[in-house]
């Protein structure tokens, strides 16, 4: 955190601010992805339970957005992309941000371990201490391979939504964090290849900057053929099945051919059309990894039903 | 900004503050008697011999 940073904080601020430091559009990634894994893991739960389990799983999100905002501050007035973000454009200062993040943690581990259990309150835990202290505070700073590892953080929340139903890790609930993990480098890189200048402003190591684009272009289509495995592997799953099986080919198969776009294009063409082609697989990437779960959540509605199209290998 | 326009700002956010609240109140309620109505866990003993709760060898 360096001096230069922030404007001054005016005394009193909009609650909306505040909504603004837990970063809404993550949180309802998280939401959707818990929710799923909430839904799809066996056994059944109170509404009410499940409901709250949800909430503070996306609260336990908030909180750790806000303690990024809080340590990135400075960095985050650098980059065009987030100089609007409260602390930095000086709307909460960075000392309420901190202690929003932190509060905010305390309450959503032990409300989630009260409404569920304490495995998937302590995995809240962790991934809220994954998100704030390995990533932010040490991975993004230091090795342009922040965004492989801290994918992690983004990874946990179906793996916590399984958890608060069913007590317990299973290989359904692995797979689900695989298929983030391994996707979340892919999303990232297609969008620092046309946020590149902010990043390199700001000094992050993103793989764009120390290893140059063309690198990161190879980097883009090797980690989409490695998701590629895990995509379709989760068919093969307790909680996989026919529909999800030809949507994830389908998918998979259109993210490989546009990261093999990627490939074979070259600085001078994308920035002759402004990264269109870099834009897209941003933009598909989040539809990939939505449509995946909505898939998941079908296949679940579909065995609730007692509603089966035709035999399914279990093989996991 | 002027006095007036922070105390609007103030009674506002103190209004959401309050409803969030409420609402937390209401959850934890609610948690509670959802809890309590699964009873799982709400086996005890109660001056009576309950031979269920005592391993048996």
């Amino acid at each position: 955190m360096t001096e230069t940073i922030i404007k001054t904080t005016s005394d009193q601020t909009d609650f909306g601010n505040y909504i603004s430091l837990l970063k809404p559009r993550v949180m309802s990634l998280v939401v959707f992805t818990a929710a799923v894994g909430l839904i799809v893991a066996p056994g059944s739960m109170n509404v009410v339970l499940a409901f709250a389990s949800v909430l503070f799983i996306a609260l336990g999100a908030g909180a750790s957005g806000s303690l990024n905002m809080w340590w990135d501050a400075d960095i985050d007035s650098i980059m065009k992309r987030t100089q609007e973000r409260p602390v930095p454009s000086g709307k909460v200062s960075a000392n309420n941000a901190m202690l929003v993040g932190l509060w905010m943690s305390v309450l959503s581990v032990g409300m989630l371990g009260l409404a569920s259990n304490w495995l998937a309150a302590a995995l809240l835990a962790f991934t809220i201490f994954f998100y704030a202290v390995i990533y932010s505070m040490w991975l993004k700073r230091s090795t342009p391979q922040n965004i492989v590892i801290g994918g992690a953080a983004g990874a946990f929340p179906p793996m916590v939504g399984w958890v608060a139903a069913s007590g317990s890790v299973s290989i359904e609930a692995i797979g689900m964090f695989m298929l983030i993990f391994m996707w979340t480098p892919p999303h990232f890189w297609a969008l620092a290849l046309f946020m590149n200048e902010d990043y390199s402003k700001a000094g992050i190591p993103m793989l764009t900057v120390t290893h140059g684009k063309k690198s990161t272009r190879n980097h883009i289509l090797t980690y989409t053929v490695l998701l590629t495995p895990f995509s379709i592997g989760l068919a093969f799953t307790s909680i996989g099945g026919p529909i999800y099986f030809t949507l994830s080919i389908i998918l998979s198969l259109m993210f490989l051919l546009g990261s093999l776009k990627l490939f074979r294009r070259n600085e001078k063409i994308a920035t002759e059309d402004n990264y269109t082609d870099e834009r897209k697989l941003f933009k598909f990437s989040l539809f990939y990894l939505f449509l995946l779960f909505t898939a998941l959540l079908i296949e679940a509605l579909m065995r609730s039903l007692d509603i089966s199209l035709i035999a399914w290998p279990q093989v996991f | 900004m002027t006095d007036e326009e922070i105390r609007k700002i103030r009674k506002k956010n103190n209004l959401i503050l309050g409803l969030i609240l409420v609402a937390f109140v209401a959850l934890v309620f609610s948690i509670t008697v959802a809890k309590m109505m699964g009873g799982a866990t709400l086996e005890a003993y109660d001056h009576v011999r309950r031979p269920q709760l005592e391993d048996i060898k």
